[in-house]
């Protein structure tokens, strides 16, 4: 069974890279390459895969769930500059892509320490616009 | 691995009617979408392409070349058109959202590798939402 909760942090991030010109960057990221930056409401939805457990009829504790995320997410990224204050888009342009994969990564070890398996992390950039990431490899 | 969705909108009219059905049983098969005279509805896509994220850019997809593709292959096909009488894939087959769903992918697909020429990413998933209550989703083979 998939079982899915959804967070919603609110960011700036702008998407360049400095060995790039200015033209360059506009060509790959498009209004994002502002260097003033921009931001979203991001929505993250988090996706567990595994049987219900057989006591509690549960696949695993939400409130652990929204604990996990609220101290690897939510805290360190809410209201903050992407590229300035959330190690490693300081180096890494903060897509959604890399988001999608920043975040597997500090959530799946955590997911895995409880004895479950994290299925998918689905990043919402804006309403038209989302990134599914199943896993930490390219 | 990573699969990246963009959606878009598009409205269209049609009426669903099957040539080999009779007048009842149209009506029994398709209800009020088989009024003659036809409806409409304000459609949802969802393309979404899969492949490896690209190191040097962060990304999977540069989403302006699967907008042009879209727009190209899609939107400016259906988006304000009569389903059953400008669409030659609604000729004969009745314009229901399953074979919309089937056509928007043929059509993708004869212009993906144009639009995509390094093999990746490659086309994921379609999913076409007709109204609120109800979506068509088709899924690539791996």
């Amino acid at each position: 069974m998939l079982v899915t909760r959804r967070v919603e942090f609110s960011a700036a991030h702008f998407c360049r890279r400095p060995e790039l010109s200015e033209n360059q960057n506009r060509e790959l990221y498009g209004e994002a390459a502002n260097p003033h930056g921009h931001g979203h409401n991001w929505v993250v939805e988090v996706t567990l895969e595994g049987p219900p457990d057989p006591v509690t009829g549960m696949v695993f504790d939400l409130k652990a769930l929204k604990e996990i995320l609220r101290r690897t997410v939510v805290e360190p990224m809410d209201h903050r500059f992407l590229n300035y204050e959330v190690p490693p888009f300081d180096r890494l342009a903060p897509t959604a892509e890399n988001l999608a994969r920043e975040i597997w990564r500090r959530v799946e070890p955590e997911v895995r320490a409880a004895g479950r398996r994290l299925h998918a992390v689905r990043v919402w950039e804006t309403e038209d616009f989302y990134v599914d990431c199943f896993g930490d490899e390219p | 691995m990573m699969r990246v969705t963009r959606r878009y909108r598009f409205s269209a009219c049609h009426r669903l009617h099957a040539p080999g059905l009779t007048p009842s049983e149209n009506r029994a098969a398709y209800g009020q979408c088989n009024n003659p005279f036809g409806h409409g509805h304000d459609y949802l896509l969802e393309v979404s392409a899969q492949g490896p994220l690209q190191p040097a850019t962060g990304r999977v997809l540069n989403p302006a070349a699967l907008d042009r593709l879209v727009a190209h292959a899609v939107l400016e096909v259906f988006h304000g058109r009569n389903l059953n009488a400008e669409l030659p894939e609604f000729a004969a087959a009745p314009p229901t959202s399953e074979n919309l769903a089937s056509a928007i992918r043929r059509r993708l697909q004869e212009g993906w590798w144009e639009a995509f020429p390094d093999g990746e990413p490659r086309l994921a998933r379609i999913r076409l939402q007709e109204t609120r209550r109800n979506s068509f989703e088709i899924m690539e083979e791996e």
